[in-house]
């Protein structure tokens, strides 16, 4: 059935190459072999032959026009003989769109892309700026007039957020508590000197384990949800839909979100708190014979109540992070649904790892204060 | 009585390097059914968006109800946008929200109406679109997208606007409740003085609702006003959209 070649020519300096059946897309690399194959050098004229050709789709004729261009540019003379007008239409429709200029699919060199990169992330740096400086103007606005505060959102918010996250910090924190003890216990029997248990976990447990598990939790748990939810919001025009009836969105939406989380994060570390010391305290009862009794004078005496408040003090400031990450997140999601999973991720990693740098600089200017 | 509510003057929208719109001038007169019209991608919905203060000009003014849009007061943002409605396209219900509280929800924030009041204001609404007021407590998620876009319309007229801006009100529509839809429109422009901006490709609801239309092409109005000569406009898309179909 496959009736279909190229036939090439040859006499003096002019050469025919004619096409016979049909030259479509499967038969381009062949005939270009063949095709390139043939010396060039002396020839004057290519005829290009395709009164035999009874069909030719695109591709072949996108290869034709590529090869007269080629051979143009050479200084050959090229003759397309054919008298099929739906042959030729079809070169001359391909010839058009080689004719258009192919500005917007110009590869960008090296500099380009850093340059291009360089002014995307500026331009997110400033919006995210500009987020704050909202949440900051809505601030004044719920300050200056009270009434305006969404008393109910916030409220929902409490419980959405916070109150039914108590169960999964609990247990969380309590885990944590209970491996930690642990660990220690292995390593201070060595040296007898198991009391110290109650001062390792005392610190340790109150001014950054709990705040940190708690804020944790929170991203994962909080967060995400405000970026998902908000992200919808957007993709259904809600957003707009609230913009055009006059509610501001900031009002309505962030800051609600961000004060919940801000009232609800220390109480959360306070349960934390509560609840890692709870499972070291029973691994130092089973593991290394110190009474609850014991446990808890010691625990009196040697821990300052300074520890409790600094993991309590940063407590809001986490909260503000993880809200205002996760809700800046859920404003950048764009109209498409792959953009809603693209800002989960990046609302939980971002807010985790600002939680720590948080966390860091709490460190150093609270050690360097002397506290 | 026929004055102007919405005017327009030298619009030019810039999105990076691509102008969308450059210079459009157009003015949408008090009590009229005024469509934005044109080929996709030229920018209708934006212009509509401009005018809701979605979106900022990057130069030219909008006047609508004698304020300019682009350097409005906060206090008299607000103030328009109580006087007006939108439509979108998908409804844009708030989903945390029933169909009634959807409805209710700018009377609580603007009024201080009693419960029961709001409550047959609402009814009334419900009503008026043509849905059920056995639907009332559904939730967006649980209707379909012609109740949707009734529940939206409702919502719209919620504080009895000045003017209703309707996104593609008859897309995804079956034609059937498309011409339920027109009809509705009609009557509530005679029922409530509304004046209605809409965006459209329903051919149909074109003919039959439009008192004037603005159509823009190639980043510039090529026709503005009634509908009865149009076909023996001198432009491609007018040509093909409104050429051979005219009855």
């Amino acid at each position: 059935m496959n009736n279909s070649y190229l036939k090439i020519e040859e006499s003096n300096d002019e050469l025919f190459i004619i096409f016979y059946g049909k030259f479509d897309l499967y038969l381009v690399s062949t005939y270009q072999k063949q095709i390139d194959s043939i010396k060039r050098q002396n020839l004057k004229t290519v005829n290009l032959d395709l009164s035999n050709l009874d069909f030719l789709d695109t591709a072949g004729a996108i290869f034709l026009n590529t090869l007269q261009n080629d051979l143009l540019s050479q200084s050959k003379k090229v003759k397309i003989i054919s008298e099929n007008k739906i042959i030729l239409d079809t070169l001359e429709l391909t010839q058009h769109t080689k004719n258009i200029n192919l500005d917007t699919f110009k590869t960008e060199n090296f500099m380009g892309k850093i340059g291009k990169n360089f002014i995307l992330n500026y331009k997110s740096f400033l919006s995210f700026i500009e987020f704050f400086g909202l949440i900051f103007v809505a601030f004044l606005k719920y300050i200056f007039f009270p009434k305006t505060i969404r008393f109910r959102e916030i409220f929902f918010e409490i419980n959405e957020s916070a109150i039914k996250a108590f169960f999964i910090i609990s247990i969380t924190s309590f885990l944590i508590g209970l491996v930690v003890a642990y660990q220690s216990a292995y390593q201070l029997k060595l040296y007898g000197a198991n009391i110290f248990v109650v001062d390792m976990l005392g610190i340790s447990i109150l001014r950054e384990l709990s705040p940190l598990i708690t804020a944790i939790v929170i991203a994962g748990r909080s967060g995400s949800a405000y970026t998902a939810q908000i992200g919808a919001m957007k993709i259904t025009q809600e957003l707009d839909a609230m913009k055009t009836m006059g509610f501001d969105p900031f009002a309505f939406l962030v800051l609600p979100r961000i004060i919940a989380l801000m009232i609800m994060m220390p109480i959360l570390i306070f349960l934390s708190d509560m609840m890692a010391i709870l499972g070291g305290m029973i691994i130092a009862n089973v593991d290394l014979a110190i009474t609850t009794e014991l446990f808890l004078n010691r625990f009196n005496e040697v821990i300052d109540i300074k520890h409790f408040y600094i993991g309590i003090i940063k407590g809001p400031f986490f909260a503000f992070l993880i809200a205002s990450i996760g809700i800046y997140r859920g404003l950048k999601v764009k109209d498409d649904t792959q953009s809603i999973g693209f800002n989960t991720t990046k609302s939980v990693v971002e807010s985790i790892f600002a939680v720590i740098i948080c966390d860091a600089v709490f460190s150093i200017a609270l050690t360097n204060l002397g506290i | 009585m026929m004055g102007v509510v919405i005017e327009a003057k030298n619009i030019k929208t810039v999105f990076g390097d691509k102008v969308v719109h450059n210079g459009l001038n157009f003015k949408i007169n008090e009590g009229e059914i005024f469509g934005l019209l044109g080929p996709s991608g030229c920018g209708k919905t934006t212009l509509l968006r401009e005018i809701v203060m979605l979106q900022e000009i990057h130069s030219g003014s909008i006047d609508v109800l004698g304020m300019d849009v682009a350097k409005i007061s906060h206090k008299n943002a607000q103030n328009l946008r109580q006087q007006w409605g939108v439509l979108f396209q998908a409804g844009a219900l708030f989903s945390s929200l029933s169909i009634a509280q959807n409805i209710a929800l700018p009377l609580y924030e603007y009024t201080d109406l009693s419960k029961k009041m709001i409550d047959e204001i609402v009814k009334f609404k419900i009503d008026i679109v043509g849905l059920k007021l056995s639907d009332a407590n559904l939730f967006p998620s649980e209707i379909s997208g012609g109740m949707k876009k009734k529940a939206g319309l409702a919502r719209a007229l919620a504080m009895d606007p000045k003017l209703l801006f309707l996104d593609e009100p008859t897309s995804g529509l079956d034609p059937i409740s498309a011409r339920d839809f027109d009809s509705l429109i009609l009557k509530l422009k005679e029922l409530l003085g509304l004046t209605i901006i809409m965006v459209s490709h329903d051919l149909k609801s074109i003919y039959d609702t439009l008192d004037r239309a603005a159509i823009i092409d190639d980043k510039k109005i090529v026709y503005e006003g009634a509908l009865d000569n149009i076909a023996s406009i001198d432009n491609k898309f007018i040509q093909t959209f409104f050429g051979e179909s005219y009855e």
